[in-house]
């Protein structure tokens, strides 16, 4: 199983190839990317430098062409395939129907994945995107159990990548529009949820006041741990309780699972977290290779170490970790 | 300019879907969307069930569509979803790629439903030659990026190949999960939620701790607390829209159906209620907030 690591900025990826990532992806610096932060992602000559150290470390570079192309605009998100293509990068992972049907007529031979984005789940969404463009992978949503993962895997011939790390997000990807609803902006138009230039901190008498947009995420008393206004994490009240009405603020960690994942032959494993820090991917990046090698080295004895677990949880939102849909009990 | 009724979005008693139906048949809407497309445990009507309804409602002279599940992820919700795209009679509301492949297979002509990822011109291009009839605008989109989008496929001629559909009245859907909120707002878990989701006609209000009401949540839906009301922009829709749809959240859907063929044809104003009702997306603000005519 390849192990594919996330990077914001080239110290986040040169950290990732060091520490034992199989690739990288990552994201240009505009609206066609699903990570558009103020201060990350790469310029063409980021880029350059990105495909250079990548290239001579013998990984894989991949690019995510992830949002989608607005009326009128198209040629942004086709410029952005030109680019993959010019620099020779490995996959370019796209979401937009329009966008793999041009990368697909003009670069033939241009690796093509399928984003997350995409809300592929099921055997037959996966045919019309195989059948129809050049696709040979397809990164699978959050909202799948293991054992679906597994059934999917038996019956197709594409390849599949899965999410293993990091932050998580509960709706089926490129299917949710809570951002817009409460901001006007959402991950499929700007690339974006829960924008930060909507977030407000407030002390009120009633505690710690998170709001995004002016809505009221979360309320915290003193004792408690903060987290960021992610709006499906806040507390909210159904039928008079107040309680994290859709999710928690945890994060995904998979490392029970990779006995699991190798055997239904995943092709790779995904690391969440191109808006996070340098020393975020460089630990994440340690303790996959550790266990990814641990397995491969001798899967019968393969065993999660507490320490692993003890490393990820540190990075995690909240500081706890789920096992997400993969598990039944979660959803 | 034409009217429909969606699918009901929750789960509701099979005789108050016989019912609601019967009374569809005797109102303005001039095409009825039926299935399930939330949850695949809801099962008040089977396939059969649905299929029967449907030849029933289309002998009495509507357009009738079968529309199907958003969020497919067990091989047995594929093999229904099989059933419903080779039917025969009927054309198919897709909502997810999935279906769009059984349907161009089974070449069945079909309505590309609001839950799918299409944004731009080009892919309507591409789905026109799958056999796609009418387009359900996403939800999040506004008359700004729709007028933009009729105008590129003015240009890649196919403006004519297909009718543009807008959800215009009724809870938003916003974003589906494997989770069911329903179920865990009750403290059950999804394998064992009893279908609880049966006593909440129109969905369980979620408020901010400060009361407002942000969400509604329905099985693994979540839907805006608000409901959208597009009355005051029908007349805004000429030469845009074709095709103006109301979920229905009960009998009310057939008086609302009124009132939108009157605010289109009489250009008369109704006032929203700022608390309970939005218009944001179609103005391309947020989608809680409200314009106010």
């Amino acid at each position: 199983m390849e192990l594919l690591c996330p990077a914001g900025n080239l110290p986040a990826l040169k950290t990732a190839v060091d520490n034992g990532a199989d690739a990288v992806y990552i994201g240009f610096k505009d609206d066609t990317n699903a990570r558009h932060f103020a201060g990350l992602n790469f310029t063409d000559k980021k880029l350059d430098k990105a495909v250079d150290y990548v290239r001579s470390h013998n990984r894989h570079l991949h690019v995510a062409i992830n949002t989608f192309a607005h009326p009128g605009k198209l040629e942004r998100w086709e410029r952005a395939v030109d680019r993959c293509a010019d620099m020779g990068v490995d996959a370019a992972i796209i979401s937009d129907v329009a966008v793999l049907d041009y990368a697909t007529k003009k670069y033939p031979d241009l690796e093509l994945h399928l984003s997350v984005q995409a809300s592929a789940t099921n055997v037959e969404a996966i045919n019309f995107y195989t059948n129809n463009f050049n696709v040979s992978r397809v990164v699978l949503p959050r909202v799948l159990s293991i054992h679906q993962v597994k059934q999917l895997a038996r019956n197709t011939d594409v390849e599949l990548e899965v999410f293993a790390f990091g932050s998580l997000c509960i709706m089926a990807e490129g299917r949710c529009y809570l951002s817009s609803y409460l901001t006007g902006e959402s991950p499929n138009t700007v690339g974006a949820c829960s924008p930060a230039k909507y977030v407000r901190w407030e002390e009120t008498e009633q505690g710690l006041e998170s709001r995004l947009n002016g809505i009221l995420i979360d309320r915290y008393q003193p004792e408690e741990k903060t987290g960021y206004p992610t709006l499906c994490k806040g507390r909210f009240n159904v039928d008079g309780k107040v309680f994290h009405a859709l999710e928690e603020p945890t994060s995904l960690n998979t490392l029970a699972l990779v006995p699991e994942l190798a055997q239904a032959n995943i092709a790779a494993v995904k690391i969440e977290g191109r808006q996070r820090s340098p020393a975020y991917t460089e630990q994440v990046t340690k303790v996959w290779r550790a266990a990814l090698d641990r397995y491969r080295q001798d899967p019968e004895r393969y065993q999660v170490e507490a320490a692993w677990n003890k490393q990820l949880d540190q990075l995690s939102e909240g500081t706890s970790t789920t096992l997400g849909a993969y598990h039944r009990d979660w959803q | 300019m034409k009217y429909a009724l969606g699918p009901i979005l929750y789960y509701w008693p099979k005789q108050q879907v016989e019912d609601f139906y019967a009374a569809a048949m005797n109102s303005q809407a001039d095409i009825i969307y039926l299935g399930e497309t939330v949850c695949s445990k809801r099962r008040e009507l089977k396939p059969k069930d649905w299929l029967g309804l449907a030849k029933e409602i289309a002998d009495s002279g509507k357009q009738v569509v079968i529309s199907t599940m958003a969020l497919l992820e067990a091989p047995s919700e594929v093999n229904i979803l099989r059933k419903y795209c080779e039917n025969g009679d009927f054309i198919v509301e897709a909502n997810d790629f999935g279906a769009i492949n059984l349907l161009a297979e089974a070449k069945t002509p079909f309505v590309c439903g609001h839950a799918l990822n299409v944004y731009n011109a080009q892919v309507l291009q591409l789905l026109v030659n799958k056999g796609m009839q009418r387009w359900v605008m996403p939800v999040e989109l506004s008359r700004d990026w729709l007028v933009q989008l009729q105008e590129d496929s003015r240009i890649l001629n196919i403006r004519d190949q297909f009718e543009i559909e807008v959800f215009a009245h009724g809870h938003l859907p916003l974003a589906y999960s494997a989770r069911c909120f329903t179920a865990r707002s009750e403290n059950r878990a999804k394998d064992d939620c009893e279908l609880c989701c049966i006593n909440h006609a129109n969905g369980k209000p979620v408020y901010s701790q400060d009361d407002k009401e942000l969400f509604t949540i329905n099985g693994i839906q979540t839907m805006s607390g608000y409901k959208y009301n597009l009355l005051n922009d029908v007349a805004s829709m000429h030469d845009l829209v074709d095709v103006v749809r109301v979920s229905p959240l009960g009998d009310s859907a057939f008086q609302t159906l009124d009132q939108f063929k009157q605010a289109a044809e009489q250009d008369i104003k109704f006032d929203l209620q700022l608390d309970r009702e939005c218009n944001g997306y179609w103005h391309q603000i947020a989608g809680l907030d409200t314009v106010s005519s």
